[in-house]
């Protein structure tokens, strides 16, 4: 029996008169991989951003682990245990060593010794393939890893489920493998993720399911195969021919 | 030819164009007894201005960040807590505040049946803390505000709550970019310690003011005074120029 991870029961979200996200209900079970995509506008990273908090949402209900997302502090709280998130770009602590940035929250935030800490950010360090550069600066390392330091900071919270708010794209193209190969590696070992990409080939490899937002709406969502191979809608055909012509 | 003399016109005046009439240095010539007697009596006075601007520039230093935090507010009546503090404050001048803190505040403590006497220590740097955290707040908020919002965010998400994230995050990166302009405060903090001598603080300018009025030397006496806050806040600028280069060079 599969369990509910996330759920949002028709949400909206407005900037001011601006219709952010229109009516978005979407369910993602216990493992399943989601990506999302559309183009830029159309609120994708706005959903990821609601589901941690980050943004509010005004009408309808988010629910993580059967908890309901609200004003209270501890709802918040309780939800951003256990939700990681990574960032387009980034945003590892600059004035911090690769260590320092992945024990910080395991430390302050959990309570965990600083031994622990330290033992568990080696642990995922070696997960991301960068064990030897614990000890040197984010400014110090290439994009694409300090991506993966990203991811393992994310990780070091042991989160039941993962966002990734488009990972890969603020890379040099070179570098976009080794940050998709690590998130693949994630997906194929039952981690739950939510992700927003343009990335078709590892939407294609790890997808359950696929959703294709436009203005603000889900458009089109379905397993993979589906999506790719018979796009029902116009809007998503022609995104995909765009995205997938060369 | 102008220009000749405009540059070593700093020259004949200090040199006393040659005319002994005009400069009697002797007031303060340390080859004299008086001479050295009225240096020391004039330098005696750094301790003062110097322990009334550190402990007013702390002050100030704490004050502001409290100050700035609410502007950080996603609430406006929040922000409009920190908007009002820096309109009100910043608009006051110094020696008006002072007068208010110094003969103002003791009767205001009175009414309220407390009996807290203001003596001119404290009176001046209770002014020049409150009149300075305007601008610290300004410098901590334009500071923080420019640390990039995915910071923030990013500590959100590891589950750091509001405290945690400025102390451990944002603070230490922001300190970097408000410590140049938070000393350029403390050199104005220096300089505007010379008021507390219109309340009877012995420090630098009250005892310059002091000795002019049994020397009649003012020219000699007050070049004096100029040159002692010049040796202060340049030792200051060294001090915080050698403090950037530390916080610097682990940087990046």
């Amino acid at each position: 029996m599969t369990e509910t991870a996330i759920e949002l029961v028709g949400v909206n979200k407005w900037y001011g008169t601006f219709h952010v996200l229109k009516d978005i209900n979407l369910t993602v079970e216990t493992g399943q991989k989601v990506v999302i995509c559309g183009p830029s506008g159309s609120g994708k990273s706005t959903v990821v951003r609601c589901i941690n908090r980050l943004e509010e949402h005004q009408k309808g209900q988010i629910l993580v682990d059967g908890v309901e997302l609200t004003n209270d502090a501890a709802s918040v709280n309780r939800i951003r245990s256990e939700v990681g998130m990574v960032f387009q770009q980034f945003n590892l602590f600059p004035h911090l060593t690769v260590l320092d940035n992945l024990t910080l929250g395991p430390v302050k935030a959990r309570g965990l010794t600083k031994k622990e800490a330290e033992e568990r950010a080696r642990h995922y360090l070696e997960r991301v393939h960068i064990p030897d550069q614990a000890e040197k600066r984010p400014g110090q390392l290439s994009g694409g890893q300090q991506q993966r330091v990203a991811i393992a900071r994310s990780l070091c919270m042991e989160p039941k489920v993962l966002l990734f708010d488009e990972p890969t794209s603020a890379l040099d193209p070179e570098m976009i493998s080794e940050v998709l190969d690590v998130m693949v590696d994630l997906a194929n070992e039952g981690m739950t993720m939510v992700v927003v990409t343009h990335e078709m080939g590892f939407a294609r490899k790890v997808a359950d399911n696929m959703i294709f937002m436009d203005a603000g709406e889900i458009v089109e969502h379905g397993p993979p195969e589906e999506f790719f191979g018979a796009p029902r809608s116009e809007r998503c055909q022609k995104f995909l021919s765009q995205i997938l012509q060369h | 030819m102008k220009k000749i003399l405009a540059f070593s016109l700093p020259f004949l005046i200090l040199s006393g164009c040659g005319s002994s009439s005009t400069w009697g240095w002797y007031v303060i010539d340390p080859r004299t007894n008086t001479g050295w007697i009225n240096i020391k009596f004039l330098i005696s006075g750094m301790g003062d201005t110097i322990l009334i601007s550190v402990i007013a520039a702390v002050i100030s230093i704490v004050l502001g960040l409290l100050v700035a935090l609410p502007a950080l507010s996603n609430r406006w009546p929040v922000r409009m807590i920190n908007r009002v503090y820096v309109e009100f404050v910043r608009s006051i001048p110094l020696l008006p505040m002072l007068f208010w803190v110094f003969y103002g505040l003791p009767i205001v403590f009175q009414s309220m049946g407390l009996n807290i006497p203001i003596d001119p220590f404290w009176g001046a740097i209770i002014t020049l803390a409150i009149s300075d955290s305007a601008f610290t707040a300004e410098i901590y908020r334009a500071g923080i505000q420019s640390i990039p919002k995915g910071q923030s965010e990013a500590a959100q998400t590891i589950g750091l709550n509001y405290g945690q994230s400025m102390r451990y995050v944002i603070l230490p990166q922001a300190i970097r970019r408000i410590l140049p302009p938070l000393a350029n405060q403390f050199i104005y903090i220096v300089k505007m310690s010379a008021f507390a001598s219109v309340i009877g603080m012995q420090e630098l300018t009250r005892r310059a003011n002091e000795l002019v009025v049994t020397e009649y030397r003012p020219l000699e006496i007050y070049t004096l005074l100029i040159l002692e806050y010049l040796v202060l806040v340049l030792i200051i600028s060294a001090g915080v120029r050698w403090l950037e280069r530390r916080m610097g060079s682990d940087e990046r």
